[in-house]
């Protein structure tokens, strides 16, 4: 009997995972490269951080998609939490699986239909394209996600819990902002996170529905790579990856917390009886 | 407090008896279908103010739907439901004066103790400090006052029950519907669960309305109870009525264990009813009448604990046959602990048999009566019912 794990799941562990971060490890490792050749390690310096808050046009296009990622993931996180609402709770209706079915649809569907479709939209309509149309694409594709999300966390809601509010003297949309808002709110801002997460680095679909004046971040560092890496795009995806990162660590410490307590709360119920 | 003691103080409350009394809720003619599914069929009830009612029934037998359309979240297909006089058709849930307690207690989990009782009083718009006062005095009632801060998942199951009570008494309804209050709750608290929602429904005096399957809990805590069966009401009376004298066999059968003899009429009078036991070779008087004709085939109901058992066959003279009474062998014995069940064979082994159920007033090493014990079973003139659906 041998103990640790064995040479095989080792190598496994170590191929999985540099195939998934090495990439990053080195944009991470060269952003803090003093050469502007980016794949010549010319010595330590944050100078390149520097840099990139002295270029405007960075910082403008990464304002836009700010801008946008906030405004498209609160469109979607209300429409989304509509459309998971009437899906879970309309009980059967004729085409009712076809409407889930469509809702969802946009997952899969490749983005560049999505983008063609949506600029044939602003054609059509003779709307000016810019930063609401980005706005507007980017709600579209990310409320059906925000559904998905809401969605998974209305299946196992007590009904009876919303029933006990209206008995209780509550009309059913003062209801639904005491009662089940509150109660799915966690789901509802981890849709807002995702739908915010999609639209900052969403490429293609703000490609297709962007007119003059809104540039996205991506589409700025995509139309500069073109132009050959400079360390200073690696400062950018350094900070992006960061912000990220910090982000997904303090949201599973918060819900791992919360678990605790709450089972430490239970434990201590059952035990005074 | 013991409400069900025997005795005159059960009796001072009988609203049903008085021809004149006003229903406080009534259900006319009321059907509820779900599809093909009728779940209430042509109901009619009259329920009574201050008093303690109770719907019994197994699963799907429509009382939880009855509940459900008093508290306004399904809507009679046909028929009227009045609560206080006033047609509920049309009124939602929000505006009627029934408070319900659920089943799963449907407790809010993002609010405290105080936050789940006062919900209901805000939403009247009650003043600040009047819902303050109301809390403590409900939390005073269920006994919680230490609690008053927790939230639903820091509590007990029992705890969390009387949560749901309170916030469901805290508006002081007109009525209080139970749905299957106790359910969750152990055997020793449901218990004395049952005989603090009595002390309960007295200090308030609001009318109270339960649906339960447990037939022992109905039987503690109403003052009439509903036998309800495929949607229909199959009886409605006291518990001590429903016991003695079922209307039929399924009532009979569903509550609590009782033997149903076969029987063809022999003659009817007025002063009672002779039968002939059809497998047990006796002939059965009562003082009970029937509408019955002479040779119809009909049940004679008798409770397990009406039937005395004792040691040795009876002998009869050549020509007559016994009256009331039976030999038997006892083939199985079940013992309960507080009494022991005896089933024996009686008939001649055509496969019938009937219970008794004796109080074990000695040890069990006293107990008289064995297994294939040759023995006589008898019971009284009044210790039966006659039932002919």
């Amino acid at each position: 009997m041998r103990n640790g794990p064995s040479w095989f799941n080792v190598t496994s562990l170590v191929l999985g995972f540099s195939f998934l971060y090495l990439p990053i490890v080195l944009l991470v490792v060269f952003s803090f490269n003093e050469s502007r050749l980016v794949t010549v390690w010319g010595g330590f310096s944050t100078k390149w951080y520097g840099e990139l808050f002295r270029n405007t046009q960075l910082l403008d296009a990464a304002k836009v998609t700010l801008e946008v990622a906030f405004l498209s993931a609160s469109c979607a996180t209300v429409l989304g939490t509509m459309a998971a609402l009437v899906l879970n709770r309309s009980g059967r209706f004729p085409g009712r699986s076809m409407f889930s079915g469509m809702i969802f649809a946009p997952l899969v569907m490749p983005e560049v239909i999505l983008g063609l479709s949506l600029l044939l939209l602003f054609v059509a309509i003779d709307q000016s394209r810019g930063f609401w149309t980005i706005m507007i694409a980017h709600t579209t594709f990310a409320m059906c996600y925000v559904a998905v999300v809401v969605q998974s966390r209305l299946v196992g809601f007590d009904r009876s819990i919303e029933e006990a509010a209206e008995d209780l003297g509550s009309p059913p949309l003062k209801t639904f902002f005491l009662i089940t808002l509150p109660l799915i709110f966690p789901a509802v801002v981890a849709g807002w996170m995702l739908a915010f997460t999609l639209s900052l680095d969403d490429l293609v679909i703000a490609s297709f529905t962007t007119g003059p004046g809104a540039t996205t971040l991506p589409m700025k560092i995509y139309s500069q790579v073109r132009l050959g890496v400079t360390p200073e795009i690696n400062a950018v995806c350094t900070i992006l990856v960061g912000l990220v990162t910090v982000g997904v660590i303090a949201a599973s410490i918060t819900t791992k917390r919360r678990e605790q307590q709450r089972q430490r709360d239970e434990r201590a119920a059952i035990a005074q009886g | 407090m013991a409400k069900k003691a025997i005795g005159p103080v059960r009796r001072t409350f009988t609203p049903w008896e008085d021809s004149s009394a006003k229903p406080f809720i009534e259900f006319r003619n009321v059907t509820k279908r779900f599809g093909d599914f009728t779940a209430v069929d042509n109901l009619s009830l009259k329920i009574y103010e201050r008093e303690f009612f109770a719907l019994l029934g197994g699963s799907g037998c429509g009382k939880t739907t009855m509940m459900r359309m008093l508290a306004g979240f399904e809507s009679p297909t046909e028929g009227q439901i009045l609560l206080d006089g006033q047609d509920m058709a049309g009124v939602p849930p929000y505006k009627r004066p029934a408070n319900m307690m659920f089943q799963s207690y449907a407790l809010f989990p993002h609010m405290s103790v105080e936050g789940n009782i006062a919900f209901g009083l805000k939403q009247d718009g009650m003043a600040k400090a009047d819902i303050a006062a109301r809390v403590a005095e409900m939390l005073r009632l269920v006994k919680l006052e230490p609690f008053a801060k927790r939230k639903p998942h820091q509590l007990s199951g029992g705890q969390r029950q009387r949560v749901a009570l309170a916030r469901a008494l805290a508006k002081r309804p007109k009525v209080l519907l139970l749905d299957e209050p106790l359910g969750a709750l152990d055997r020793k608290l449901r218990e004395e669960t049952q005989f603090e929602l009595m002390n309960i429904q007295e200090e308030l005096k609001t009318t109270f309305l339960i649906v339960t399957h447990d037939q022992e809990e109905a039987m503690t805590v109403a003052d009439r109870i509903a036998v309800m069966d495929a949607g229909k009401i199959m009886q409605v009376a006291t518990p001590a009525e429903i016991y003695e004298t079922p209307n039929s066999r399924f009532v009979a059968d569903f509550i609590g264990d009782i033997n149903l003899m076969e029987a063809r009429v022999v003659s009817t009078s007025e002063d009672g009813t002779v039968m002939q036991a059809v497998a047990l070779g006796c002939q059965i008087e009562t003082s009970q009448t029937t509408t019955a004709a002479v040779g119809d085939t009909v049940w004679y109901a008798v409770r397990p604990e009406k039937i005395r058992i004792e040691l040795g066959e009876t002998e009869h003279a050549e020509g007559t046959t016994a009256v009331n009474q039976t030999n038997g062998e006892i083939w199985d014995i079940a013992y309960m602990g507080d009494v022991s069940i005896f089933h024996s064979h009686v008939g001649n082994g055509n496969g019938v048999s009937i219970r008794s159920t004796v109080a074990n007033v000695t040890r069990l090493v006293e107990r008289p009566l064995t297994w294939d014990d040759k023995v006589t079973l008898s019971w009284g003139r009044d210790a039966g019912v006659i039932l002919t659906n």
